[in-house]
């Protein structure tokens, strides 16, 4: 019972930071280049993982559905399910769970070493802002690289589809790409791209919270940034579930 | 310059201050003094507003500190420098970037140029050279790190300077030294500095006057030789172990 009320204090606390952090991040000053530096923190590092999961898992989805449909007769549609499985579901979902592990579980140790070496109340007594400074520029690289990212994503894994479904499947190209057409819509993407959005804010400002709010030492920090990988991966899925019953609905 | 009146916090069931009172004077160094966990951190963050009292109030040149939001608390805290008790530089930072900071961030239009050659001058008073700009926090000995920490905190030329156990883990030649750049920082700069110690030693070198903070409230509070005469017994055992020493 104690735990439990913990636990939601804390998720207040935690809306009313990622609130702050809103209201921080459209006063001045602007600090492009700490957005900058986050961007190429989270983007740059991450570009190598979200390629090779990528095409992996393109790779290998194609493989599947080739094995499906190929029982109905179907291969054609393989490159057409592929692609917008992962438009719709795992660019942005994988994309997000690679980045959390990454670069969320960086953000929190940072944050949370700043928070419990008082660097996070030195910083505040220089009359500056800590959430617009160290939060505020976390959030937006999140906001810009997760898209992108998600974007990488589609391209590479759509690539490894289509290289295994040509090469390995024996699938005629020209029905391949002609159905993928025929079945994907900008739609599909900007579902996608959506989401990772709203993913990015989740992923920021949690694990940004768990940083900001540690507490005792490096032990402390750890737990924080253990917390802070399992809270936002859960809560990506949650939010992913979400999204779709809300949007996609039951399918009519 | 600094009056805290009658200061009440907890965290949870733990009464941290009950009823804390003092008064520093304009140009003074005013130390308190206490064991580990006794609430000295605490107090410190009230007076430069990083925590919020339940009950009582803290002046700052008049201004009630506790009362503030937003602008006027940063415009409050430009009247501050403080070092922490692990020097808290900015580890993602070099020394000529921590110690550029708070100019930075006060006057956005300072060049780069501008701000390197006085953060030269500051770490010249501090005694320390133009090659360690360059260096890491990380990269520096604890002793360093304390200078650099004391130049960040100065280099706006605040009227107050706030001292977290400054001597705390330092060789005793360090902490010498850093005694003296208390001194120094009185004399030369006319500065009001309130000091956090629990080193006996240093706080009577430093101290114009001392106070003793117990179970939450000042057990005994006057120059450092009144402090030494007093009656309270927690006061006079604290003191005791080491004045049996001298
Ligand atoms: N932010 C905080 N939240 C909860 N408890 C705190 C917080 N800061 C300090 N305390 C508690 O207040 C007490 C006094 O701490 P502190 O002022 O740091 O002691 P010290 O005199 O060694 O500086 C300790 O018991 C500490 O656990
Ligand atoms: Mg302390």
């Amino acid at each position: 019972m104690q735990k439990l009320l913990a636990a939601f204090d804390d998720f207040g606390q935690m809306l009313f930071f990622g609130l702050d952090t809103l209201r921080w991040a459209v006063r001045r000053p602007f600090r492009p280049n700490l957005v900058l530096q986050q961007m190429a923190a989270i983007g740059v590092g991450s570009v190598f993982i979200v390629s090779t999961t990528a095409f992996f898992s393109g790779m290998v989805l194609a493989l599947q559905a080739n094995y499906a449909m190929r029982q109905l007769g179907a291969e054609g549609y393989v490159g057409g399910s592929v692609a917008i499985s992962l438009a719709r579901e795992l660019s942005p979902v994988l994309t997000a769970l690679f980045v959390i592990g990454r670069s969320g579980s960086a953000i929190a140790t940072e944050l949370g070493t700043m928070r419990v070496t008082e660097q996070i109340d030195a910083m505040e007594t220089m009359a500056v802002n800590p959430v617009q400074y160290l939060v505020v520029p976390r959030l937006l690289a999140a906001v810009m690289m997760f898209p992108f990212l998600t974007m990488l994503f589609n391209a590479l894994g759509y690539l490894g589809a289509y290289l295994m479904a040509t090469y390995v499947a024996e699938i005629p190209e020209g029905p391949l790409l002609e159905h993928t057409r025929t079945f994907v819509n900008p739609d599909d993407i900007l579902h996608g791209l959506l989401k990772s959005l709203i993913f990015a804010a989740v992923v920021a400002i949690i694990t940004c919270w768990r940083g900001y709010a540690a507490t005792g030492g490096a032990r402390g920090v750890g737990e924080g940034t253990t917390r802070a990988v399992v809270v936002s991966s859960i809560s990506i899925l949650l939010v992913d579930t979400a999204f779709v019953l809300l949007t996609v609905g039951s399918g009519r | 310059m600094i009056e805290v009146t009658d200061l009440h916090k907890s965290f949870g069931a733990n009464q941290v201050l009950r009823g804390v009172s003092l008064r520093v004077e304009k140009g003074t160094t005013f130390v308190i003094l206490g064991g580990s966990g006794s609430g000295k951190t605490v107090l410190m963050k009230h007076v430069i507003g990083l925590l919020r009292p339940d009950k009582g109030s803290v002046r700052v040149a008049g201004v009630d500190i506790t009362g503030l939001e937003g602008k006027e608390l940063t415009e409050a805290r430009r009247m501050f420098g403080m070092v922490f008790q692990k020097s808290a530089l900015f580890d993602s930072m070099t020394v000529l970037e921590n110690v550029a900071f708070p100019l930075r961030e006060k006057d956005r239009s300072l060049s780069t140029r501008d701000l390197r050659e006085r953060v030269i001058a500051k770490l010249k008073v501090v005694d320390l050279a133009e090659n360690v700009l360059p260096l890491y926090p990380s990269e520096l000995s604890g002793g360093m790190q304390k200078r650099v920490a004391l130049a960040r905190a100065i280099i706006h030329e605040p009227p107050v300077v706030l001292y977290d156990e400054p001597t705390t883990g330092l060789d005793p030649i360090t902490t010498d030294y850093v005694d003296e750049m208390i001194v120094q920082a009185k004399e030369r700069l006319g500065v009001t500095s309130m000091v956090i110690s629990h080193d006996i030693a240093s706080s009577f070198k430093v101290a114009d006057r001392l106070a003793v903070l117990y179970d939450g409230a000042i057990a005994a509070q006057g120059t450092p030789e009144e402090v030494r005469r007093s009656e309270h017994p927690h006061v006079k055992k604290f003191l005791s172990l080491w004045f049996e020493k001298q």
